[in-house]
């Protein structure tokens, strides 16, 4: 990673330079690469020791939480976001579910040849500046290159470290009979946004994809004392998978109210046009947290004091059920089950 | 939601809930076939069985795309994917569709056919224009709702000369099922049918008359949001207890009694009435398909490759012909919701968001008697 200031290198041509072989071949390409677009864009003092991998300073007390998310998105560009932003919500979030502060991320690149350098200098510095917002560092990454027709343009792979504090337990398995189950916000933006762009829908006003990171947000939830049991954010197969995935872990069922659920209303009549339904439809900037029942309110007042917790609601609750079944109340009076994901409902979202 | 929320309004289906009770006579079993999965689907997905009284059955029928299609046209499409190396083009509830030797299209396409999802027959023509060296098969299902704009399709394609382009026909006719259901001897007892929805926008009213006039048996058209059905359940019933058989329609807002004529008149220029098509569950209805016109059979994929129509028979533990004949519920079938789960379906029913058993397991299973 160090700079070199022997010889005359060429910059790279940002503007219509395209990825080749070369890039990923491990030679003087790639270190070109790696120092004018990736650790130029990056720039944080891990990264700047240009090792196989990056010496950090002793870790704040608590406990190590540790998480890897692959983006794989398509299209690469998206009303609201693009994958470069996407890859480091998506791990920062994972940390921020377990109740981390997320700190570091490294991230690995697989490029396609011929994938134009402008394109990936776009998402780069949006990775970079999500990075930034996020308060976290990449220290260190890999790239590699794919022969074209192998690839989708860029596949990005994030891990993460955090840490958690002292004293806090948030996982799947511990919701009770009788918590109440909340939602941070409306459901289903990211998946219509990807969706309605790659369809070519066009409607009034556009859908913006939800990505975001949620740790801050997070931080003032745990800050608030209340007894949190389960966090987490309802990204592929929608609140309905997430839902049955957590009781299943906790051996528990679930009511909903299907008239607490926000929704946007172009997300709803976009979801209503296609068939599908919002509570299966990917969402990178929400969470779902299940308390207990006497915090509720004041956890549900938390979170709508913070910007990403604005529309959050309480919207259903955890019940006694040994078959594990996620039901709904309906807004039109009668009760269904709110199953699982079969199958896919959109190819490619995150 | 504009003109959606009006028709999911709670307390309007609690007050028809309210007049059904009160109207159904509580020494009557009210036996209502809904047709179409569509009204399939409302009925679970907003429990409407909750709303109703004991003594007024839903019945459901075959009227699911999906559902209907016998393992043999699958395996047809999967042998022009996977032996004539065409591209195949598929709306997306066909893909996980069980055919012969435990394969899919979505298995076929693991197993390297070009099988592309696709949401219009528009995608599959561009598809064809843009490889313009392979050939293109459109695998063309559906009620009378999706047969328009595979004509389209069709007359589109030999005006451009889209010579790699052709459609695996398998559009069949509401009536025709109709007509099969309440022929079959020792079938089921029904009182009325909740006619179809969309079907009803492109053939319109009239031809339900025959049911009302000749097999005695009242229709009211319905709309596929819930309020549609309820308020169509309250009007099956007062006829009913009227003692009439009419086609009545609740779904103004989009049905007329002559339907969509421009929709009728492509259709009719593009295909023809097939002697006879097997449907999965009712068997060989005469008359109950389409296939292209003469002038078309350029783009008949069944006259374009080598492969013939071999009918296979049904698993033996599947109940979804009696399901889809309206004789038996989802899980009267042995199988249901252990053997045959949405993931992975034995019979065509538990694959479609509309098919019964799809919708009953996925929205209702908790109930007993839904």
């Amino acid at each position: 990673m160090s700079t070199r200031k022997t010889a005359y290198v060429r910059p790279l041509d940002l503007k219509h330079g395209r990825v080749e072989m070369s890039h990923g071949a491990g030679g003087r390409a790639m270190a070109q690469l790696i120092s004018e677009l990736f650790a130029a864009a990056f720039d944080n003092p891990f990264l700047a020791q240009g090792n196989d991998g990056a010496l950090l300073p002793p870790m704040p007390n608590g406990r190590l939480v540790m998480s890897c998310d692959a983006h794989v998105v398509s299209p690469l560009f998206f009303s609201g976001g693009d994958i470069g932003c996407l890859s480091v919500h998506g791990t920062v979030n994972d940390l921020a579910m377990m109740g981390a502060q997320p700190l570091y991320l490294a991230a690995s690149f697989i490029l396609e040849e011929g994938f134009a350098l402008a394109e990936l200098q776009r998402i780069v510095e949006s990775m970079a500046r999500a990075a930034r917002e996020a308060g976290v560092s990449i220290v260190t990454g890999d790239t590699k290159v794919v022969e074209r027709g192998k690839g989708d343009g860029v596949f990005i792979t994030t891990t993460g470290v955090g840490i958690a504090r002292e004293g806090i337990t948030l996982s799947g398995d511990l919701a009770r009979p009788g918590d109440k189950i909340l939602l941070s916000g409306t459901l289903g933006d990211h998946g219509m946004a990807i969706l309605s762009q790659r369809e070519g829908l066009s409607f009034d006003a556009p859908i913006v994809s939800d990505t975001a990171a949620l740790h801050g947000l997070v931080a003032t939830m745990l800050d608030s004392g209340a007894e949190l049991h389960v966090l987490r954010d309802p990204t592929r197969g929608g609140l309905a998978t997430t839902l049955n995935e957590i009781a299943q872990q906790s051996g528990v069922g679930m009511m909903l109210q299907e008239s607490a659920i926000p929704v946007n209303p172009t997300v709803a009549a976009a979801c209503e046009f296609l068939g599908l339904d919002p509570l299966y439809v990917a969402n990178e900037g929400k969470l779902v947290a299940i308390c207990a029942a006497q915090d509720a309110e004041k956890l549900l007042a938390v979170m709508r004091a913070h910007p990403q917790g604005s529309r959050a609601a309480i919207m259903g609750e955890v019940i006694e059920d040994s078959h594990g079944f996620v039901q709904m109340t309906t807004k039109f009076g009668g009760r269904r089950i709110v199953d699982w994901l079969t199958g896919e409902q959109l190819p490619r979202i995150c | 939601m504009k003109y959606v929320d009006e028709f999911r309004d709670g307390e309007l289906a609690r007050n028809i809930a309210t007049n059904i009770a009160r109207e159904a006579k509580p020494n009557v079993t009210y036996r209502l076939m809904e047709f179409c999965g569509g009204h399939t689907h409302a009925i679970s997905r907003y429990g409407i069985a909750d709303l109703l009284p004991s003594n007024v059955r839903m019945i459901h029928g075959p009227g699911c795309p999906v559902c209907v299609l016998p393992i043999g046209r699958v395996d047809q499409a999967i042998r022009l994917a996977l032996e004539q190396k065409v591209i195949l083009c598929t709306y997306a509830d066909t893909m996980r569709v069980p055919a012969s030797n435990e394969l899919t299209l979505m298995r076929a396409k693991a197993a390297g056919a070009d099988v592309r999802m696709i949401y219009s027959t528009q995608d599959a023509l561009k598809i064809a224009r843009d490889n313009p060296l392979r050939e293109v098969v459109f695998f063309a299902i559906g009620f009378e709702t999706t047969t328009p704009p595979t004509a389209v399709a069709v007359k589109q394609a030999a005006v451009e000369g889209l010579n790699n382009f052709s459609i695996l026909c398998n559009h069949v006719l509401t009536p025709a099922a109709m007509h099969a259901i309440l022929a079959v001897e020792g079938g089921i007892q029904l009182d009325g049918f909740v006619g179809p929805a969309h079907v009803s926008t492109v053939i319109g009213s009239q031809p339900y008359e025959v049911f009302a006039d000749d097999y005695r048996k009242p229709v009211v058209i319905a709309g596929f949001e819930p309020l549609d059905v309820m308020q169509s359940i309250l009007m099956l019933v007062r006829q009913i207890n009227d003692g009439r058989s009419a086609v009545e329609n609740e779904f103004t807002r989009a049905v007329t009694p002559e339907g969509n004529r421009k929709a009728q008149a492509l259709v009719a220029e593009v295909f023809q009435l097939r002697d006879s098509f097997e449907w999965r569950g009712l068997g060989s209805v005469p008359n109950s398909a389409l296939k292209l016109r003469p002038e078309f059979a350029k783009f008949d994929a069944e006259l374009r490759f080598d492969i013939d129509y071999v009918a296979v028979p049904d698993h033996k533990a599947c109940e979804c012909a009696a399901i889809l004949r309206g004789e038996k519920r989802p899980q009267e079938c042995k199988i249901f919701g252990t053997v045959c789960t949405p993931q992975n379906p034995v019979g065509s029913c538990m694959v479609s968001s509309e098919g019964a058993c799809a919708a009953h397991y996925t929205y209702g299973r908790l109930r007993k008697d839904a």
